[in-house]
C-alpha cells in the first residue's frame, strides 16, 4: 500500500501546532531576557494537570477548562518569576539552567506525589473524538481543531507583536534592551507580562496535549527536550521561527515514526544537530 | 562569574613559573583528603560497592570539571563519553577477554576517538547553541545504542560481561573490596594527571579562555584549538570512568547514555564548586550517600530533593560547597 503522504503531512502539521503552542512562549522569553528557562515545561504540565483535575472531580467541559489551564500556568509562572528568576537574569547559562533544572525535578516530584506516576486520561466531548474522510483522507476532528487553534493564536500573537504598543515594546526590547529602557520603556515589566503570556501558551499548549500525547509526570522533561528544539531551530524571540521549526519537526518526528519507527527519536535529534551546525543561531535567528 | 579558583595560597608569585609551581605545591589538607579515601576499607566493609560508584562519580564529575570549571564549556550531554567508555569495555570483555587494563586503555582510546570527533563541533559555538549541540549529541547517542539492539542488548543493557581478576590477582567480589580498591587507584592516577594539567601553562590558558573566550586568542592562546584538546582529554577521561563501572558490575545499561546521568553529575560538580578540583570528587560522595540515604524513606521523590538543592545551590552558595567553605575559612583566618 502506498503510505498515504497527506495523511502524515496532516498528522505532523497537527502535531507541529501542539510543540508550537508549547514553544513560543519560551522562545520569546529567550530573546527577551537571555533567560534559559529549562522549567518552561514545568508550566505546561500546570495547565494539563488544572484541565485533568477540573474535568474529573468538576465535571467541567473540556472547552471551559482551557481558559483557567491558560491563567493558572500564567499566574504561577508569574510568582515564580517575581522570586527566583529575576533575580538570575544576569547570570551564567550554567547557573540559570541549574535553577530552572532543579525547578523541573521539583515540579516531577510535585505532580507524582499529588496524582500519580501514571497517565492522565480525559474523556474527551463525543463530537471531537470522530473523524470524517475528505477525498480519502481519513481526518481526526480534534487534529483539525489543533490546527485550527495553532492559526489562531499564531495570527493573534502576530497581530498584537506587530500591530500594539506592547508589541512594539516587546519588539524594541528583543532589539536592544539598554536602548530600550533609556526611551523609558520598562522592560522588567514587558518581560514579566511577556513571561506570563509565554507560560499561558504552554498551559494551554499542555492541557491540548494530553489528548495527544497524554500527561504523566514526566511530562516536564519529554517535552522539554521537543520545545528546545524548536527554539534553537527556529531562532530565538522569532514567532515564525517557531512556528516554521515546530511544523518541521512535527513532520519529522511523524514521518520518522511512520516510516522508519527502528529509528525512533533518532530523526528529530539529528535535524536539530544538523539545522544547528549549518546555521548556529537557528533558522530565522539574527544573532 | 560564579565559578572561580581557590583563593591563592601564594603570596606574590613573581613570575608564571613561581605562580603554577606554587599552585601545584601540595598542601596537607589534600594529603588528608587521600588517606581519607583509604577507610572505607577498614570503617564501612558493607558499603564498598557504594564507595566504588562514588570513585566512579567522581572520576566523572572530574572529567566534567576540566571542560565546565576550567574551559568554560557547559555540557548537558557529557553521559555520551561515559556511556561509549562503558559500552567499550564491556563489548570489549565480552568479545575479546576480560582483562581489565587493556579494556581500560581500549575503552579510553575510543572514548578519546569520539571525543575528538564531538571537540570539532563543540569548539564552534558558544552559549545556548552549545547547550543544544551537547544536549542533541547525548540524546542522538543515547538513540542509538537503543536502536542497535543486537549490539548494545537495548533497553536489557548488555549481558554476558566476564572480567578476569585485576592484575590476576584480586577477583571482583559481592562485597566491592576490588572493586572499590580498583575503582579508586584508577580515580587517583587520573586525579595526578588532571592536577598537573590544570596546574600547567595549558591548564592557566584555558582558566583564560573560560573568564574571555575573545581575548586570548590575541595574546596567542588559541581557543578553539585549546577547547579542542580539553575537550577530548575530559571525553577520554569520561570514557575511563564509564569503563570501570562496566567492569567492576559487569553490565551496562542504556541508564549509561541517559540525560539523567549528564543532569546528575552536573549537580554533583556544581553541589561540590567547579573549577576547584576536588569540588566535583566532595559533591560525588555527598550526593551518592545522600541518595542511598534517601531512597531508604522514599526512593521516587529522590529529585525532589535534588531540584531543591540545585535551587539552593544557585541561590545562596554560588560557589557550591567547597566555595562556601573556603569564604568562611577566609573569614576566620583573617580575624
Amino acid at each position: 500500500m502506498l503510505p498515504p503522504v497527506i495523511g502524515v503531512l496532516f498528522d505532523g502539521i497537527a502535531y507541529g501546532m501542539l510543540l508550537f503552542l508549547l514553544s513560543v512562549g519560551l522562545s520569546v522569553t529567550l530573546g527577551l531576557m537571555n533567560f534559559v528557562n529549562l522549567a518552561h515545561c514545568a508550566f505546561a504540565m500546570i495547565g494539563g494537570y488544572v484541565t485533568v483535575v477540573l474535568m474529573k472531580d468538576f465535571g467541567w467541559n473540556f472547552f471551559a477548562t482551557l481558559p483557567v489551564a491558560f491563567f493558572a500556568a500564567a499566574l504561577t509562572s508569574i510568582i515564580i518569576e517575581r522570586i527566583l528568576y529575576r533575580r538570575l537574569y544576569g547570570a551564567s547559562d550554567l547557573d540559570q539552567v541549574l535553577l530552572t533544572i532543579g525547578l523541573a525535578f521539583i515540579s516531577v516530584s510535585v505532580a507524582a506525589w499529588f496524582f500519580g506516576t501514571t497517565q492522565q486520561p480525559i474523556e474527551m466531548p463525543s463530537y471531537m473524538r470522530g473523524s470524517f474522510v475528505v477525498m480519502g483522507l481519513n481526518i481526526a476532528v480534534y487534529r483539525l481543531f489543533l490546527v485550527a487553534v495553532g492559526i489562531v493564536v499564531t495570527i493573534l500573537l502576530i497581530m498584537t507583536v506587530e500591530h500594539t504598543r506592547f508589541g512594539a515594546q516587546v519588539r524594541a526590547a528583543v532589539d536592544n534592551q539598554r536602548m530600550a529602557r533609556g526611551l523609558g520603556i520598562d522592560v522588567d515589566r514587558t518581560f514579566a507580562i511577556t513571561f506570563a503570556l509565554g507560560s499561558g501558551l504552554a498551559g494551554l499548549g499542555g492541557a491540548l496535549a494530553i489528548e495527544i500525547v497524554g500527561l504523566d509526570p514526566q511530562f516536564a522533561f519529554t517535552y522539554l527536550v521537543y520545545v528546545l528544539i524548536i527554539v534553537s531551530v527556529g531562532g530565538l524571540g522569532s514567532i515564525g521561527g517557531s512556528f516554521a521549526a515546530a511544523c518541521l519537526i512535527g513532520i519529522s518526528d511523524i514521518a520518522g515514526k511512520y516510516y522508519v519507527p527502528q529509528l525512533g527519536a533518532f530523526l528529530i535529534y539529528l535535524v536539530m544537530v544538523a539545522v544547528l551546525m549549518w546555521r548556529p543561531a537557528g533558522l530565522f535567528g539574527r544573532r | 562569574m560564579a565559578l572561580q579558583d581557590a583563593p591563592m595560597t601564594t603570596p606574590q608569585a613573581s613570575s608564571p613559573q613561581a605562580y603554577l609551581q606554587g599552585l601545584s605545591r601540595w598542601r596537607t589538607i589534600e594529603i588528608i583528603f587521600w588517606l581519607a579515601t583509604l577507610l572505607p576499607f577498614w570503617l564501612f566493609p558493607n558499603y564498598l560497592s557504594l564507595a566504588s560508584q562514588i570513585a566512579v562519580a567522581a572520576l566523572f564529575a572530574l572529567s566534567l570539571d576540566l571542560i565546565l570549571g576550567y574551559a568554560g564549556v557547559v555540557s548537558l550531554g557529557h553521559a555520551a563519553f561515559f556511556g561509549v567508555g562503558a559500552y567499550t569495555a564491556g563489548l570489549f570483555a565480552k568479545f575479546v577477554w576480560g582483562e581489565v587494563f587493556t579494556g581500560l586503555i581500549v575503552a579510553t582510546i575510543m572514548a578519546a576517538l569520539v571525543g575528538y570527533a564531538a571537540s570539532f563541533i563543540v569548539a564552534r559555538f558558544r552559549h545556548l547553541t552549545l547547550i543544544m549541540i551537547t544536549l542533541g549529541m547525548g540524546l542522538l547517542l543515547h538513540e542509538a545504542a537503543n536502536s542497535a539492539g543486537w549490539l548494545t542488548g537495548g533497553s536489557d543493557g548488555l549481558q554476558g560481561i566476564e572480567v578476569w581478576k585485576v592484575a590476576g590477582l584480586f577477583k571482583f567480589d559481592l562485597y566491592g573490596t576490588t572493586a572499590y580498591g580498583y575503582s579508586l587507584a584508577v580515580l587517583f592516577v587520573v586525579f595526578l594527571f588532571t592536577r598537573r594539567l590544570i596546574n600547567s601553562p595549558f591548564g592557566l590558558a584555558l582558566r583564560g579562555i573560560r573568564e574571555n573566550f575573545v581575548r586570548m586568542p590575541a595574546i596567542g592562546a588559541d581557543s578553539r584549538a585549546h577547547i579542542r584538546k580539553v575537550y577530548t582529554i575530559s571525553a577520554a577521561m569520561a570514557g575511563i570512568a564509564g569503563a570501570v563501572i562496566a567492569q567492576t558490575t559487569e553490565t551496562v545499561s542504556l541508564e549509561a547514555l541517559s540525560f539523567e546521568r549528564s543532569a546528575d553529575v552536573l549537580v554533583m560538580l556544581v553541589l561540590g564548586g567547579a573549577g576547584r578540583l576536588y569540588g566535583g570528587l566532595v559533591g560525588a560522595a555527598i550526593f551518592l550517600v545522600a541518595r542511598d540515604q534517601f531512597s531508604g524513606i522514599a526512593p521516587q521523590f529522590w529529585y525532589f530533593w535534588i531540584g531543591v538543592l540545585l535551587v539552593v545551590v544557585v541561590m545562596l552558595l554560588p560557589n557550591g560547597i567547597l566555595g562556601g567553605l573556603s569564604k568562611i575559612t577566609a573569614r576566620w583566618s583573617r580575624k
